[in-house]
């Protein structure tokens, strides 16, 4: 009836319990506070069935928040095992739970914080930068928030209910396969990517439509801010590489499922596949979390030293080279599978080309602060923290790309080192300064800058502190994934520096909490009243903060790159804006079904991780009504009219 | 003052991070960098090649953003404020020509380093080679010594100054199998059969391990590669094939079962063939 | 049409062609698999080219037949298009009645998707080709229905246009199909 679900399945460890006992009570506290708010009718109605990407923008950061809270204590539990776990003594845990929290560490950092972070970065800033009104789908920016969330749900429950994957993130059959792990965690594993991976894709689309279709006039493509760019960037890897990963996990579920034989080493499989095709996917993806990344340090970069950014053009070509070479170079994942010389040599050097355009985007950036007036609020601290340790990173990098080298540091802690220098060093700071800079335009008021400023300061020294000994432990013979390893070899020492600076990192990580909460209450002394707090160059900066549901009364005139900038000039030198003259703006309903979507997408998932085929089917079925009740409602919008544009332009 | 205080502290920190870390090396067992072998050897050399090239463009980097962000800070009203400059063509070569030009440099190391260090090339040498075949199990290594009729488990002996032809496989999932004092690292995968070439220069005890998830015992399955004399490795060849345990298909058969932590075994040959069996297994069906 | 209703028009058909370039990528994916799955030798009695031949013409038939469509809708003539979709959902429904036939008789003899990696290549390959026939066919169920009951307006028009495009893709897929994997097997 329940398919392989039994009550043993709830049993688990006493870190586990633990875990899911706080995810209990915070789930009870907010609840109750609904209760105690008598805030059901504003969630239901502002949250869970808008349309609005400002909005939609918010959850998936809260989503990619939590996510992120559950990544790093995942962190403090593996560094924890790293310097308990030497010699004889097991450590604080076995090895399977210990094999379980790094693959969902890596999991969740890359599929719900990194893709939430970026999908959470488009939503909230490009109809505003291109000067739209919404994105080009709203109903399916909604639906594919929600499967994020179905995915990222189907992880968090399987804490609860049955045992997460021990394959580590990326899953290689023949390990992942029915032979060597039969249970259940793979399974969670395929369903929570494939989930979150559908709505990526819908994403991808989205995004891009909106930007290719409605941009306002005169906003040719380079006149477009750098960040718009770096996301077309990003979609255009989304769009090429998801279908690579959907095609790749449904096969891997067909063997576990079906008894199929394309990743298995008999019956004619080939595992070598698998691994093509996951990288094929996986280095177009850390390229899809790194170009919004140098997208937003684009802007930040050029607002807060109060100057246009330095060679354009030259930025947005580099944007092109790196999307067009990240296609090129997957195999540089698996030098070590034994190719043969001209092979690695060619994927080696077409890897160890992409740092030239990163290059010169940070000789860029550089220059654009020089001769500026440089302002060294958050944003920019990140900046530089982000300077500092990617540039290391992609050092590092390019030594991973030399494939005699690689040969060493395969799967090292070198590599480890490397990969977490440059997604947190970029993608991380660059999502804190980015969180900053836009936070007062969504809430209307600034976050607290010494809070922030102290949550910068243990980040970066943290990090510093738990990365820079594994590039030595790397060199050392470490080896990644290790549960436990033998004395003497002088590695424990530098274990116990990398934990610490976990413990600082999570320090850091109490400190934006603690600001976000500080902010709340001091938000009356914070508040943006002009709409621009930075005195920014971009159009989201020319609407109110928080923006109209409709973003732009008067769609505006993009015709000069820093379209805002150029605005703001033509005011102090005596131009008088021309009165505006409304129209009726036509915006989607809000609606149900993205969110029913998604509960009826985890209920799917769920079913089919415990095979429990009959709720498959279920929850299949209703999909399909909910989409072709969706397709049958000819009428998804409602009309603003011109005077109630004009009375919500006059209250602003 | 308060910003020249910031950043002094910061300085200090980051000299005392790198004491740290210069005085761990000094004391630490480094092996990629200090290698036993030659093509250890070769590999380190074309990391610091490759690292000195790099330097020559990040430490300009890392400069120029100390330099730039301190002078033209907000309160430095000395510094010129230029906000029509945003572009100039001189800049824009130097920044994509001068990489462009060291990754070019390196690309004809890369190219040379791949051929040369390629894992599949016999290594260059008058010595004769020495066969090892070599099978990761769950959760341990099994080393097969065809022409000498022995068999290990978690231990390996070679000759100094020889040159070993290795054979690998799995009879597991996915591992790699890594010495990191004498070389790199290759796959060892089921049902099919991959080449590494390494040597030792000296004798020696270095630690092995597979450096791919494998499962539960992964951690577990590191091994002992020794290299002694020529004579002491014959002395020693002749003691294992005296020794009472065979290797047989029934033995094998047990070795497959998982188990962790292996203490050492070994075995007298009493099979042939074994190593292309074990391949052969995952092709036929 | 009006203005806005042109716009969203060409937003949506615009946004669907990048859905089907994606795709072709998944399928893409599909088909590397495949030959990368493909034994070294050839099964020349695997499949009745006859048949695989019937299966093509009858899809082709059908990707003509939903070409009448557009002429029915400007004509907005509503009984015209929902007898070019009733012949277009027939033609298509006999396809994968054929292929299921096929399928079945595969494994009763033994040619299972559980066989070996080329023929779990096989099913997946073409069963997803299937699969996407078959949503085709329950597309064209509601869209007969939502003309049937509300004739044409801005909204099924261009549904209508994305599922021609829909089902002319498959088609382009299928040919590939057929040459790859029959052709390529039978020859």
């Amino acid at each position: 009836m329940l398919g392989r679900l039994t009550l043993e399945a709830l049993s688990q460890d006493p870190i586990e319990t633990t875990a899911n006992v706080f995810s209990l009570v915070a789930a009870i506290f907010i609840i109750g506070l609904l209760f105690y708010k008598h805030r059901w009718g504003w969630l239901w109605k502002e949250w869970l069935t808008t349309l609005d990407p400002k909005k939609i923008g918010v959850m998936y950061m809260i989503v990619a928040g939590a996510m992120l809270f559950k990544g790093i204590v995942d962190a403090l539990l593996m560094r924890a095992q790293q310097v308990t776990a030497i010699g004889d003594a097991q450590g604080l845990l076995d090895p399977l739970h210990y094999q379980q929290i790094f693959t969902a560490h890596g999991t969740t950092m890359i599929f719900f914080v990194g893709m939430g972070i970026i999908f959470a970065l488009m939503n909230l800033m490009i109809p505003l930068q291109i000067g739209a009104r919404d994105v080009a789908y709203p109903f399916l920016n909604a639906l594919s928030f929600w499967l994020f969330a179905a995915g990222a749900m189907l992880v968090i429950i399987s804490l609860a209910i049955g045992k997460f994957s021990a394959t580590g993130w990326v899953a290689y059959p023949p390990l992942s396969g029915l032979k060597y792990n039969p249970g259940v965690g793979v399974d969670y594993w395929i369903w929570s990517v494939q989930i979150a991976g559908v709505g990526s894709l819908m994403s991808g689309i989205n995004f891009f439509v909106t930007i290719f279709k409605m941009r306002c006039p005169g906003m040719t493509l380079m006149k477009m801010p750098i960040f718009t760019w770096s996301i077309i960037g990003a979609l255009v890897l989304i769009l090429f590489a998801f279908p690579i990963l959907t095609a790749t996990v449904t096969m891997l579920a067909l063997d576990r499922m079906l008894g199929m034989h394309f990743f298995t080493p008999d019956f004619g499989g080939n595992p070598m596949m698998y691994i093509n095709l996951i990288w094929a996917w996986g280095h177009p993806e850390v390229y899809i979390l790194i170009l919004p990344a140098f997208g937003v340090f684009s802007d930040v970069v050029s607002t807060f030293s109060r100057k246009p950014l330095f060679g354009y053009t030259s930025m947005v070509w580099a944007i092109i080279a790196i999307t067009f070479l990240s296609y090129i170079v997957w195999l540089h994942h698996f030098f070590t599978m034994g190719a043969g010389a001209n092979v690695n040599a060619f994927f080696g050097i077409m890897t160890m080309i992409i740092a030239v355009p990163t290059g010169v985007k940070v000789f860029n950036w550089l220059f654009t602060m020089h001769k500026g007036r440089i302002s060294f609020s958050t944003p920019m601290l990140w900046f530089l923290g982000f300077a500092f340790t990617f540039t290391f990173g992609g050092m590092a990098g390019v030594l991973l790309s030399i494939a005699p080298v690689d040969f060493q540091v395969h799967n090292s802690l070198f590599l480890i080192a490397h990969f977490h220098s440059v997604i947190i060093g970029g993608v991380v700071f660059g999502f804190f300064s980015c969180f900053t800079y836009i936070f007062p335009k969504i809430t209307g008021f600034k976050l607290n800058e010494k809070l922030g400023r102290y949550a910068f300061y243990c980040w970066f020294f943290g990090f510093l502190a738990a990365f820079l000994p594994l590039y030595l432990l790397g060199l050392m013979g470490a080896t990644r994934r290790l549960d436990r390893y033998d004395a003497g070899q002088g590695w424990e020492p530098l274990f116990w520096v990398a934990a610490f600076g976990v413990v600082l990192i999570a320090c850091g990580l109490g400190f934006q909490i603690l600001q976000l909460l500080v902010s709340v209450k001091q938000r009356d002394q914070n508040r943006d009243t002009t709409g621009d707090p930075w005195d920014g160059r971009t159009l989201e900066w020319a609407t109110s903060s928080p923006p109209p549901v409709y973003n732009f009364a008067i769609i505006p005139d993009g015709r000069a790159r820093d379209a805002f900038w150029v605005h703001k000039e033509s005011i102090k030198n005596g131009v008088i804006p021309k009165k505006p003259i409304y129209e009726d703006i036509h915006m989607p309903k809000n609606s149900p079904i993205p969110m029913y979507l998604g509960v009826l997408a985890f209920v799917f998932g769920f079913a089919l991780v415990w095979h429990i085929f009959w709720l498959a089917g279920l929850s299949f079925l209703a999909i399909l009504g909910c989409t072709i009740y969706r397709l049958s409602d000819d009428h998804p919008e409602y009309t603003i009219t011109a005077k109630e544009v004009e009375q919500m332009e006059a209250k602003r | 003052m308060k910003r020249k205080f910031k950043i002094t502290l910061l300085a200090l920190i980051a000299i005392g991070i790198a004491l740290l870390a210069v005085g761990l090396m000094l004391r630490a067992d480094i092996p990629i960098l200090n290698p036993k072998g030659w093509i250890g050897v070769k590999e380190r050399r074309l990391l610091i090649i490759s690292t000195l090239l790099m330097l020559i463009v990040v430490v300009p980097v890392y400069f120029l953003a100390w330099y730039i962000a301190w002078k033209y800070r907000e309160d430095n009203t000395k510094a010129k404020y230029d906000p029509t400059v945003d572009n100039n063509i001189l800049l824009e070569a130097i920044w994509w020509g001068v990489p462009g030009v060291i990754i070019l440099v390196l690309s004809v190391y890369t190219l040379q380093g791949c051929r040369e260090l390629d894992p599949f090339k016999p290594l260059d040498s008058e010595v004769k080679a020495l066969t090892v075949q070599v099978v990761a199990l769950e959760w341990k290594w099994l080393f097969i010594y065809p022409d000498q009729g022995i068999a290990t488990v978690n231990y390996m002996r070679i000759p100094k100054d020889t040159p070993i032809n290795f054979k690998i496989t799995a009879d597991a999932p996915m591992n790699s199998f890594w010495i990191p004092a004498l070389g790199g690292q290759i796959y060892a995968m089921p049902g099919m059969s991959t080449k590494l070439h390494l040597i030792a220069d000296e004798v020696g005890s270095y630690k092995g391990l597979s450096a791919n998830l494998s499962g539960m015992g992964f951690a577990g399955m590191t091994f002992i590669a020794e290299s002694t004399t020529l004579e002491d490795f014959d002395a020693w060849v002749q003691s294992v094939k005296a020794a009472p345990s065979g290797l047989t298909d029934q033995v094998y058969k047990q070795l497959v079962e998982p188990t962790i932590n292996n203490p050492v075994a070994l075995y007298s040959l009493q099979v042939q063939g074994l190593y292309d069996q074990i391949v052969m297994k995952y092709m036929e069906r | 049409m009006s203005s806005a209703a042109e716009v969203v028009h060409s937003r949506t058909v615009y946004g669907f062609w990048v859905y089907l370039m994606t795709d072709c990528i998944l399928f893409g994916v599909l088909f590397a698999t495949f030959v990368v799955l493909h034994p070294n030798t050839y099964n020349k009695e695997l499949f009745s080219l006859p048949f695989v031949l019937a299966e093509t013409l009858i899809l082709l038939v059908s990707s003509f037949t939903c070409g009448f469509l557009p002429g029915a809708m400007r004509e907005n003539n509503r009984h015209k298009a929902l007898f070019w979709f009733a012949v277009t959902f027939l033609l298509g429904a006999a396809f994968v009645t054929l292929e299921l036939t096929e399928f079945t008789k595969l494994v009763r003899e033994g040619n299972s998707w559980q066989k070996s990696g080329y023929f779990s290549g096989f099913f997946t390959l073409v069963g997803t080709h299937g699969f996407h026939i078959s949503v085709g066919l329950l597309w064209m169920i509601v869209l007969m229905a939502q003309i049937g009951f509300r004739g044409f307006n801005d909204a099924n028009i261009k549904r209508v246009d994305c599922f021609r495009l829909f089902w002319h893709f498959l088609d382009v897929v299928w040919i590939f199909i057929f040459t790859f994997v029959y052709l390529l097997e039978a020859m």
